[in-house]
């Protein structure tokens, strides 16, 4: 097998779902959401991702339904193209090239093959300036089309792209910058303009935040940083107009939204409270409140029936019109920093990192779906700009994954610093962790680094502080509590020469517990706690510690902020070798020699992969990403890679995977998954065109089978032809009931063909895959010949090598089993 | 949609004792009952015969209590100095006791003269008793003679003189008539048989005997003299099972329940102390004077203890009859069938169900949370009721006031009423180490914020003086503490030879000041 397998930086799963308006398509079946370059279709009722609209090559930045077809839709990117799809198929209809950066979509029922877009111009100039564009979308029949009349509307808007709004039926867009609100006739051809003074007396801050129009009515409602709501009427006339303020929010007004008909109006903000407000009715409104993280968009389905609000904790809600949750649409929760490591639940394999405020949340990582939130903090989140709230910084697993231990902190910006220890034990009858035990103050600092021991029989926790000190933590140490066995207490406390523990690492087999206290590690024996050598490599502060694994067990590597990169042989305690190399994070490979060494040097980052018994890497990659990368971590695979190359050998076992500071999560490819993973995309998309009857499932059991059987042996072969039995079955299927032959005849006939004659065989072999393969031939046992054609087709396909002579002669003993029967059958009938 | 979550009231492992069944049995007795006697309470003891009626000596008379009276049923006062010993015989029916004179009177329990005198003893004695044939009584005196007398002719049998010094402590055994255990000043327990007419085994305690005791088995004998009660092996020869240092004064007196025959021991410390089967104290009767004497009912029923300014302490066991009476005089609430009432309704096959959300319950200041009325919470979580009986809750609402910010608001505009509320508050369990940070927050901002009207109320100004004056007096015992810490650290760094002084110390170190 010779493959290029040339590894390359991928974006992998966890887009970000919220940056734009999530659309409810006419028959109220499908959420479509930008979501990095692609557009991601997600059903309403099952929440579950059916597919993704990808051709971009730019961030997704607005998506519009085509007024004049339901169902299509139009989405806009930073790479200059508005493109046309069919949504539920999956097709690109038509490329509009517009050439600008765009920022938002807006279409009108009553401009029909117009789009108004946000466009960028003067991108090289300080302040980037936003224009209000008409473009008129020409109707050819090409796939790509040059869209080249463009009409500009207003050339200098906010760049908030829910401060423009379509009024009643089309008829002018409203659109608000700053502290001036902007109306846009289209038949006068004419902007009025009303500004609002940016503070008063009260220290009310008027600027909009948000625009949204009545879809009925000439009023348009605004929404403001100080979480007040502005009704505007009589607008037509520039001197008389008035408006109405209410005011519920405390924070700014994220979100307006009015319901098709123009009953209610939507509103959402920071509190996480999507406020219903009745038109026309005062102050008469409805409250939904803690959704999750605060509310960032709000939008209605054509018939009012659903709302969608999307969150920034990458979240779409489904919200039906009688106020009840009825869809969670949950993406990997980024915020806006994560403090804890990427780790592995070594029980799920799934990723664990911050997630909701005071949440880990677990993410899968094969599946790209969110699997679960852990409550950590275990107190009411206030959703309020600027609070100190109780954050999760620290979270570590022990290597069964029975155990975890999380810190978390609150006010690390005042002095008093208040953190909790907590630790957690697996339920197996719940499936999740649960509380055991809270230590209150841990440490009289703050902790700075944790781990587990890594051995199987005795779990032992220590922790790294800034007071000085680490401690060792074990389950029912304390001799007293003799009846409390599985409880935490503090089993050693250490320190050296007062400096400050940074990093702790735990050898492979637990043996010795590395500490570094600036330039010096300590060694200590974790079972006497003797203090057994010290190793120091000046200059420069130990940055980051760990331990080699499997057969490079023996070697502690450390890096230093005086850009070094050591490793010390442990059996001689002296320094096996060391480079001059800026490394940012280290990340060893638990199922591997491997380490992974991502180096920050000239604006760019390097990966260098490395065994610890040599001072060469087996891998670099220059120019991973532009930012620093700080997290790090290698996911096992379900099932390994064989790549012989030397490069990505190292992939074999497990996947790296990165966040940037960005927040993207990357992984390293290569060529041969990527071909898998299309193959698998691709079967998912015919799956679901199918309607699902109860026979579909069977024949679709039936085909996963067979392309088992294939894959194995031939991954980029064409697929093997089908079985073309199907029609015979559904027209079995299809007829009547009362004109077939009673289930009994049919039964014995079919137990008859199964049976095995006592001639030949020892003994009886009988796999259920056999058994379908079987029940599948003997459908087409009616086209004799070309029968004779597929079983030789089949027979190439199917019989690897690897067959047993038994199954080989079961295999030929099932193709010469009479299938008559049903022939006979079907010839029976009328 | 999530729910609220409501506040969560921290629960802290109080430190100390573990609560076990054993503590549970022996914190079971009720208040104890005092009686004054006319002197110092030199013995106790219970009879043998139901209802379990207890001869109490002190001074020159012996008292004979019911179970349950406070007055004694029955007094022996014929004696012309100081009695000692009174003992009952196996039957319940006759009484020995010796005396200051030497004198060793035998009084039927109906009567009131004594029976029989034994006239021999040239000193004190201290200890007499019936042995276990009941036909004969042993005494130890302080002219350093141990004498057995034949009670029908009351003529002495014979007098052993192996010990040098005053003989304190008498135990008979009651599997045996000839055998008898003493304990003598001379810091020995010696085990006599009559038989042979001298001592069979001799053991070295160490400290003058006060008392010795053998357990039912008589295969374990336990003596008590100075700090120290030791419990010897009879079976190996008199080896030492245990030592125990529980007291630091004189063990003056041991005794064995009859549930378990767990070992009490009373001393001058003023404390009884109860060990379990491995010798591990696990209670503790705290007395008002130095022990001199104790004993326990059959059943446990009751302990009595007396002591040396002459007050007789007896506790009764508490049984669950009493707690019942207890609970019955409380309001009955509606019955058990009010509650349950249609909840036991199994629905039929075909019925539409209609299920019902289940309801949050939340506690008032979880309420006010909710709705962002926090200077309501506060004074919910303020109400003399919680503020008294469950601090932990007011802390909590304090915390949670905090994290969201608005403790400031929730504190500012207040009456004088609160603001004492506060000082009372903060005064009581500022010390705490659980409280005493939030409170130390809230007291920051109260003074700040009254800080014009403080001086206005003469009630919040007394409380500030006092306030003053005790954190002067906690500041004091910190600096105390740290000065022991200090003489810690040096004893530990003289004592411990090379690598381990640094772990030792350590966690020594940490775990003071884990106590401050």
């Amino acid at each position: 097998m010779v493959e290029k397998s040339d590894v390359r930086v991928v974006r992998c799963g966890g887009s970000k779902i919220n940056l734009r308006p999530p659309i409810i398509s006419t028959d109220s079946r499908f959420v479509l959401c930008a979501s990095g370059d692609s557009v991601k279709v997600y059903s309403t009722r099952t929440e579950e991702w059916l597919h993704s609209l990808q051709g971009h090559t730019n961030q997704v930045t607005g998506i519009a339904l085509n007024p004049a077809n339901h169902l299509q839709v139009y989405s806009c990117s930073a790479d200059g193209t508005v493109k046309l799809w069919d949504f539920i198929d999956g097709i690109l209809i038509k490329t509009f090239i517009i050439g600008y950066r765009l920022f938002a979509i807006y279409v009108s029922e009553k401009h029909d093959g117009i789009v108004f877009l946000h466009i960028a111009l003067d991108t090289d100039s300080k302040n980037e300036c936003f224009q209000l564009v008409a473009v008129h979308l020409p109707k050819s029949a090409e796939q790509e089309v040059e869209a080249k009349e463009l009409s500009a509307v207003s050339s200098r808007i906010s760049p908030n792209p829910s401060c423009t709004a379509f009024g009643r039926e089309g008829q002018y867009i409203a659109f608000a910058r700053h502290l001036q609100l902007n109306v846009y006739f289209f038949r006068k051809q004419k902007t009025y303009s009303f500004s609002l003074k940016a503070t008063d007396k009260k220290g009310a801050k008027n600027a909009f935040t948000c625009i949204a129009c009545h879809p009925a009515d000439d009023c348009i409602a605004t929404g403001h940083e100080d979480g007040k709501i502005r009704l505007w009427r009589n607008f037509i006339h520039t001197k008389e107009y008035t408006y109405s303020t209410q005011h519920w929010h405390h924070n700014a007004v994220n979100t307006l939204c009015f319901t098709p008909e123009g009953t209610n109006l939507l509103s959402g903000g920071i509190e996480s409270v999507l406020v219903q407000w009745q038109y026309g009715a005062g102050n008469r409104k409805e409250f939904l409140p803690r959704l999750g993280g605060s509310i960032l968009h709000v939008s209605t389905s054509s018939d009012g029936q659903l709302f969608c609000t999307s969150h920034s904790d990458n979240k779409i809600t489904v919200i039906e019109s009688s106020f009840k949750v009825c869809g969670v649409i949950q993406g990997l929760v980024k915020g806006d920093a994560v403090f804890t490591d990427l780790m592995i639940d070594p029980r799920s394999k799934a990723l664990v990192l911050n997630g909701k405020p005071g949440h880990l949340q677990f993410y899968s990582l094969l599946r790209d779906k969110h699997l679960y939130n852990l409550d950590i903090v275990q107190q009411e989140y206030i959703y309020e700009a600027g609070l100190d709230q109780f954050e999760v910084v620290k979270a570590a697993f022990d290597i069964k994954g029975y155990w975890l231990a999380t810190v978390e902190e609150r006010g690390q910006k005042s002095s008093d610093l208040e953190f909790v220890l907590k630790l957690w034990a697996y339920d197996e009858r719940t499936q999740s962790f649960v509380l055991n035990t809270t230590i209150t103050a841990a440490h009289t600092d703050r902790i700075i680094s944790m781990c587990f021991s890594s051995s199987e029989e005795t779990t032992m926790l220590v922790t790294t502080a800034e007071d000085g000190q680490f401690k060792a933590w074990c389950q029912g140490a304390d001799a007293d509590t003799q009846q409390d066995q599985s409880f935490w207490s503090c089993d050693f406390v250490g320190s050296y020469h007062n400096l400050t523990p940074t990093n702790c690492s735990f050898s492979a087999d637990s043996s010795l517990l590395a500490v570094s206290f600036q330039e010096v590690i300590t060694i200590w024996s974790p079972d006497t706690w003797e203090l057994l050598t010290t190793l120091c490599q000046p200059p420069g502060v130990v940055r980051d510690l760990c331990f080699g694994q499997l057969s490079c067990s023996k070697y502690l590597i450390a890096t230093t902020t005086r850009n070094l990169l050591c490793c010390w042989n442990l059996l001689t305690c002296a320094l096996e070798w060391s480079t001059s190399v800026e490394v940012s994070k280290l990340q060893p490979d638990p199922l591997s020699e491997n380490v992974a060494a991502f180096s920050y040097q000239s604006k760019h980052t390097d990966l260098f992969v490395f065994k610890p018994n040599e001072p060469r890497p087996l891998f670099t990659h220059k120019n991973v990403c532009s930012e620093k990368i700080h997290r790090a971590v290698f996911v096992p695979r379900e099932e390994l890679l064989n790549n012989c190359d030397e490069s990505s050998q190292w992939l074999n076992r497990s996947q790296l995977y990165f966040l940037t500071q960005n927040m993207d999560l990357l992984t390293f490819s290569t060529a041969t998954e990527e071909d898998r993973m299309l193959s698998s995309s691709k079967r998912l998309v015919i799956d679901d065109s199918i309607a699902v009857t109860p026979f579909y499932l069977l024949l679709g059991k039936h085909r996963q089978q067979q392309q088992k059987l294939n894959t194995p042996s031939h991954p980029a072969a064409d697929k093997p032809q089908q079985p073309q039995g199907s029609v015979t079955i559904t027209e079995l299927l299809h007829t009547p009931a009362h004109v077939l032959p009673a289930a009994s005849v049919l039964c014995s006939m079919f137990v008859s063909s199964l049976l095995i004659s006592n001639t030949g065989f020892p003994f009886p072999f009988f796999s259920p895959e056999m058994e379908m393969e079987s029940s599948e031939q003997e459908m087409n046992s009616e086209k004799e010949e070309d029968q004779q054609e597929l079983r030789a087709q089949g027979s190439v396909d199917e019989v690897t090598p690897k067959l047993s002579k038994a199954q080989e002669r079961e295999l030929k003993r099932v193709r010469k089993t009479d299938f008559s029967w049903m022939a006979g059958l079907i010839d029976s009938k009328p | 949609m999530a729910s609220f979550k409501p506040t969560k009231v921290q629960f802290l492992p109080k430190l100390g004792e573990k609560v076990t069944e054993e503590t549970l049995y022996w914190k079971n007795y009720k208040s104890p009952v005092q009686i004054k006697e006319f002197g110092a309470i030199t013995k106790i003891d219970f009879s043998p015969l139901p209802p379990h009626n207890y001869a109490v000596t002190a001074s020159t008379r012996i008292h004979i209590y019911g179970p349950h009276s406070q007055e004694p049923i029955r007094s022996f006062t014929r004696f012309r100095d100081t009695a000692y010993g009174g003992r009952f015989r196996g039957d319940g029916k006759l009484l020995v006791a010796g005396s200051e004179e030497g004198l060793i009177r035998l009084f039927d329990i109906s009567g009131r003269v004594a029976l029989r005198q034994f006239k021999g003893h040239s000193k004190a004695v201290h200890m007499t008793s019936f042995l276990s044939d009941g036909f004969r009584v042993v005494s130890g005196s302080d002219d350093l003679s141990c004498r057995v007398w034949d009670v029908p002719s009351a003529v002495e049998l014979s007098s052993l003189t192996e010990h040098t010094d005053y003989i304190r402590a008498l135990a008979p055994s009651k599997l045996n008539p000839d055998l008898f255990v003493t304990g003598s000043y001379d810091h020995t327990v010696k085990v006599f048989d009559m038989r042979s007419g001298s001592s069979v085994m001799t053991m070295q305690h160490g400290h003058p005997v006060e008392c010795v005791l053998l357990y039912p088995s008589e295969a374990l004998l336990v003596s008590t003299g100075g700090r120290y009660v030791k419990v010897w092996d009879l079976l190996k020869g008199g080896q030492e099972l245990v030592s125990l240092k529980n007291h630091h004064k004189t063990v003056t007196c041991a005794c064995l329940s009859s549930v378990g025959n767990k070992l009490l021991t009373g001393s001058l410390d003023r404390h009884v102390k109860v060990y379990n089967s491995s010798y591990k104290v696990v209670h503790n009767f705290d007395c008002d004077a130095s022990i001199l004497s104790m004993a326990i009912a059959p059943d446990d029923e009751a302990l009595a203890v007396g002591m040396t300014n002459g007050v007789l302490s007896v506790r009764h066991r508490r049984h669950q009859k009493d707690k019942e009476m207890l609970t019955s005089r409380r309001r009955r609430g509606p019955s058990y069938q009010v509650f349950v009432k249609g909840k036991n309704f199994v629905p039929r096959q075909d019925d539409f169900l209609v299920s019902k959300p289940v309801k949050q319950y939340l506690r008032k200041y979880d309420k006010q949370l909710k709705s962002f009325e926090v200077s309501k919470a506060l004074d919910t979580a303020l109400q003399t009721w919680t503020r008294t009986s469950k601090p932990d809750v007011t802390v909590v609402v304090i915390i949670e006031l905090n994290r969201r910010g608005t403790l400031k608001n929730a504190l500012a505009g207040r009456n004088e009423e609160i603001r004492g509320c506060f000082c009372v508050l903060f005064f009581r369990h500022i010390f705490d180490p659980r409280f005493s940070r939030p409170l130390l927050m809230v007291g920051d901002i109260v003074l700040d914020l009254y800080q014009q009207v403080f001086h206005q109320s003469p009630v919040v100004e007394r409380l500030l003086q006092r306030l003053m004056e005790v954190l002067g007096r906690e500041a004091e015992l910190q600096q105390e503490l740290l000065q022991v810490l200090g003489i810690l650290d040096t004893l530990f760094t003289s004592l411990t030879p090379r690598k381990e002084i640094k772990t030792v110390l350590e966690t020594t170190s940490n775990n003071l000041l884990a106590i401050i």
